[in-house]
C-alpha cells in the first residue's frame, strides 16, 4: 500500500485517505546532522496523544475507573460487606444513617443509603460496572451494525443505498429516549408476566439492544462517506487489478482506512449512552433491583436532597467524573487522529 | 421557495405514517394483553372480552390501525349498545386506567412542558451564544479560557445530577426559592415564571455550555474568512462587522441545532419534571409507561416525533430564509 515516491511530509499526517508513511523530522541532535525518523500516520498520532497531558489525565482517570469496576467482587471481599447488606443498625429511628455527612465512618467510607442502609461506596463500585458494560456494549454493538450498513451502502450505492439513507433519516426522527423509555416496559411485559421476575440480564440485554439499534445512524454515515470517497481511489484500482474479491476489498483494503473515525465515534458514543442509562434508571426504566445502578441511586435520592445531599452527591460526581473524562479523552484522540481539526 | 417547502411536507408526512405504523405495531402487537392489564385481578374471561371489545382489540391489526388513524382524522366509536363511546375528532383513545380522553390528558400536559422548554431555550439561547461570541472575540484572554473550562464542565454534566444541586443550595439550603410549581401563565404569570425558574435555570444553564462551545468555535471560524477581512477594509466599526457580518454568518448553523433541540425538548422534558414534580408530558409518558397504559403511551411517542418533524421542517425553512445559498441547491 506504501507508494514511496510521495515527497514526505505532505500527506497529512492522520488522514484516513492517506495510507503512506508520513515522515516528520526530530529536532537537530546535538552535532546538528538532522536525524530523519519515518513514522506511520497510526506512530504520530500515538505521539501526539502522549503529548497531550488531558489525554493523559483522562486516560489515567478512565483506566482507574475500569480497574474499580473489574475488581468489584474484590472490593466486596477486602471489605467483607456485599453490596445487598443492609447496615440498619447504623441508621436512626427516621431511617437516615447516623453520624456525619450521611454516615461515613471508618467501615464506611462514603456513607450508607438512608432507607436501606446499604453501604454507598460498593454501590458505586458495583454501579460503575453496570454502567461501563452498558455503555462499552452498546457503543460496540452501534458501531458494528453502524460499519456494517454503512459499507454496504457505500459499496453498493443505487437503490440499496437510498433505502439505507432513508432508514438513516427515518431513526434519526424517531424521539429516540422517549422511545427507548416506552419499549423497554413494553418488551419485558411480552416475555415475562407480572408475577415472575426478569433476570437481570434480560432488562441489561434489552437496553443495550434499544441504544445500539437507535445509535448506528451516525457511523453508517460516516463510514458510508468515507467509501464512497474511498473507493475510486488507486490503491482500490491496484487492488482489484490484482485479482482481489470484493471481500477482501471491502474488509482488508477500505477498513483500515477509516478505523480512525470510527475510533473517535465510538470513544464519544460511550459518555453518552452512561448519561443516558443512567437516566433511564432516573426514571425507573433501567437496570432492576437490586443490580447497583448510579443513575437509580440518584432517582432514589431524590426524596432525601434536603436531609442528605451525600446521597445524592456521589453518585452524581461520578457519572459527571466518568462522562467528562470520557468527553476530554475522545475530543484528544480526535485531535490526535486529525491534527487539521482545532480546538 | 414554495416547491422547496412542498416537498419537505411531503417527506414529513411519509416520515410521520412509517413511524406512527412502527409505534402502533410494537405497541399494540407486543404486549401480552392489555385488556388483563386493565380489568385487574377479579376478571373473568368474558370481562375482558368485553373490555377487548370496547378499546377495539379484538379486531385483526391493520383494522385497529386504519380505526386509530380515522379517530385522529374524522373521530370514531367504541363499542356498540350500552358501551357505546363517541369519541370526536382528534381521538387518541382512552387512558386504560381512568378512562381519561388521551386528547384531555395532553392538553393538560403539554402548557407544562411548553412552559419549560420557552423558559429554558430562552435561557440557554441567549447565555450561551453571547458567552460564545464574546469568548470568541476575546480569545486566549482570562475570560475566554474560564469560559472554555466553564462550559466544558457543563456539557459533561446531567440535568438528574445539576437540578438535584440547584434544588438543594436554592430551595432546601437557602431557601431563595420556593419548591417548583406549575400555575398557568393566564392565571398569575409572577407565580407562572417564579415556580418554573428552577427548571429554567437547570436546562437554560446545561444546554447553554453546549451552545457557547459552538458558536465559539462558529464565531472563531468565521472571523477568520473573506469577508469579514473585506468589510473590515471597507473601514466598518468591530460593532458592525462583529453583529451585521460576522454573527449572521455564525448563528446559521445554531439555529439548526437549536430548531431541532427545542423539537426533541417539546416531546418530552421527563428528567426535568421528575425532578421538581411537575406533571408534564414527559412524566406522563414515564407514569403511562410503569402501567402499561398504551393509548397514552402511543399517543405521547407519536407527539414527540410530530414535534422532532416539524421541528425539522421549520428548520429547513429558516435556513434557506436566512442562508440564500441553500434555496439554490
Amino acid at each position: 500500500m506504501s507508494d514511496m515516491s510521495h515527497p514526505p511530509s505532505l500527506t497529512a499526517p492522520g488522514d484516513p485517505a492517506a495510507p503512506d508513511l508520513a515522515v516528520e523530522t526530530e529536532s537537530p541532535p546535538v552535532g546538528g546532522r538532522r536525524e530523519i525518523v519515518g513514522r506511520s500516520p497510526n506512530q504520530l498520532a500515538w505521539l501526539r496523544l502522549k503529548r497531550d497531558r488531558t489525554a493523559r489525565t483522562s486516560a489515567l482517570t478512565l483506566v482507574v475507573a475500569a480497574l474499580v469496576a473489574l475488581c468489584a467482587p474484590l472490593f466486596g471481599w477486602l471489605t467483607g460487606m456485599d453490596p445487598t447488606d443492609k447496615f440498619v443498625d447504623r441508621l436512626n429511628d427516621f431511617g437516615m444513617p447516623i453520624g456525619y455527612a450521611g454516615g461515613i465512618s471508618s467501615e464506611h467510607w462514603l456513607g450508607l443509603e438512608p432507607g436501606s442502609g446499604r453501604d454507598i461506596m460498593l454501590q458505586l463500585v458495583y454501579g460503575l460496572r453496570t454502567s461501563l458494560f452498558i455503555a462499552l456494549a452498546s457503543a460496540l454493538l452501534a458501531s458494528v451494525i453502524g460499519v456494517a450498513v454503512g459499507v454496504i451502502a457505500g459499496w453498493a450505492r443505487g437503490w440499496l443505498d437510498s433505502v439505507v439513507n432513508w432508514l438513516v433519516d427515518l431513526t434519526l426522527a424517531f424521539p429516540f429516549l422517549i422511545f427507548a423509555l416506552a419499549v423497554i416496559p413494553i418488551l419485558q411485559d411480552r416475555f415475562y408476566t407480572e408475577r415472575e421476575a426478569p433476570p437481570p440480564a434480560f432488562r441489561v440485554a434489552l437496553i443495550i439492544a434499544t441504544f445500539g439499534l437507535f445509535s448506528w445512524t451516525y457511523t453508517a454515515r460516516l463510514v458510508r462517506g468515507q467509501v464512497i470517497s474511498l473507493r475510486e481511489r488507486e490503491f482500490v484500482e491496484a487492488a482489484r487489478a490484482a485479482g482481489a474479491g470484493t471481500g477482501h476489498i471491502l474488509f482488508r483494503q477500505l477498513l483500515p482506512n477509516i478505523w480512525a473515525p470510527i475510533l473517535v465515534t465510538v470513544s464519544l458514543n460511550v459518555p453518552q449512552f452512561i448519561a443516558i442509562e443512567a437516566a433511564l434508571a432516573f426514571v425507573n426504566i433501567g437496570v432492576t433491583e437490586p443490580t447497583p445502578d448510579l443513575g437509580r441511586m440518584i432517582y432514589n435520592s431524590i426524596g432525601y436532597v434536603a436531609s442528605d445531599p451525600w446521597y445524592t452527591l456521589f453518585p452524581g460526581l461520578t457519572i459527571f467524573l466518568l462522562v467528562l473524562a470520557f468527553n476530554l479523552f475522545g475530543d484528544a484522540l480526535r485531535d490526535s487522529l486529525d491534527p487539521r481539526s482545532t480546538r | 421557495m414554495f416547491r422547496f417547502v412542498v416537498r419537505r411536507l411531503l417527506v414529513a408526512g411519509v416520515t410521520l405514517v412509517v413511524i406512527s405504523l412502527v409505534t402502533f405495531g410494537l405497541f399494540f402487537a407486543v404486549p401480552s394483553s392489555p385488556a388483563k392489564v386493565m380489568c385487574g385481578k377479579n376478571c373473568t374471561a368474558a370481562d375482558i372480552a368485553q373490555v377487548e371489545q370496547r378499546l377495539g382489540i379484538d379486531q385483526p391489526l391493520p383494522r385497529q390501525y386504519a380505526g386509530f388513524v380515522k379517530g385522529i382524522f374524522v373521530g370514531r366509536t367504541y363499542g356498540s349498545g350500552d358501551f357505546r363511546q363517541d369519541c370526536p375528532a382528534p381521538c387518541l383513545g382512552y387512558s386504560f386506567r381512568n378512562n381519561q380522553p388521551v386528547t384531555e390528558i395532553i392538553a393538560q400536559r403539554l402548557p407544562v412542558t411548553f412552559s419549560i422548554v420557552f423558559g429554558g431555550a430562552v435561557l440557554w439561547l441567549v447565555l450561551g451564544i453571547s458567552l460564545g461570541m464574546v469568548s470568541a472575540l476575546r480569545r486566549g484572554t482570562v475570560f475566554d479560557r474560564t469560559a472554555i473550562g466553564i462550559t466544558l464542565a457543563g456539557a459533561s454534566m446531567q440535568v438528574y445530577f445539576f437540578g438535584l444541586i440547584l434544588l438543594y443550595l436554592l430551595v432546601y439550603a437557602t431557601g431563595l426559592l420556593p419548591f417548583p410549581s406549575y400555575t398557568p401563565l393566564t392565571e398569575n404569570p409572577g407565580r407562572w415564571a417564579v415556580g418554573l425558574l428552577l427548571p429554567w435555570m437547570t436546562l437554560g444553564f446545561l444546554n447553554s455550555a453546549l451552545y457557547a462551545r459552538l458558536s465559539r468555535a462558529q464565531m472563531l471560524e468565521t472571523l477568520s474568512e473573506d469577508f469579514v477581512r473585506t468589510a473590515r477594509a471597507k473601514g466598518l466599526s468591530a460593532r458592525q462587522v462583529h453583529t451585521r457580518h460576522a454573527l449572521r454568518a455564525a448563528i446559521t448553523p445554531i439555529v439548526t441545532i437549536a430548531g431541532l433541540d427545542i423539537g426533541t425538548s417539546l416531546g418530552g422534558t421527563f428528567i426535568t419534571e421528575t425532578i421538581f414534580g411537575l406533571q408534564g408530558l414527559g412524566k406522563a409518558t414515564v407514569e403511562a409507561v410503569q402501567f402499561l397504559n398504551l393509548p397514552v403511551v402511543m399517543a405521547t411517542v407519536l407527539l414527540a416525533a410530530v414535534f422532532i418533524v416539524v421541528a425539522n421542517i421549520v428548520v429547513d425553512v429558516l435556513y434557506a430564509v436566512i442562508d440564500p445559498r441553500v434555496r439554490l441547491s
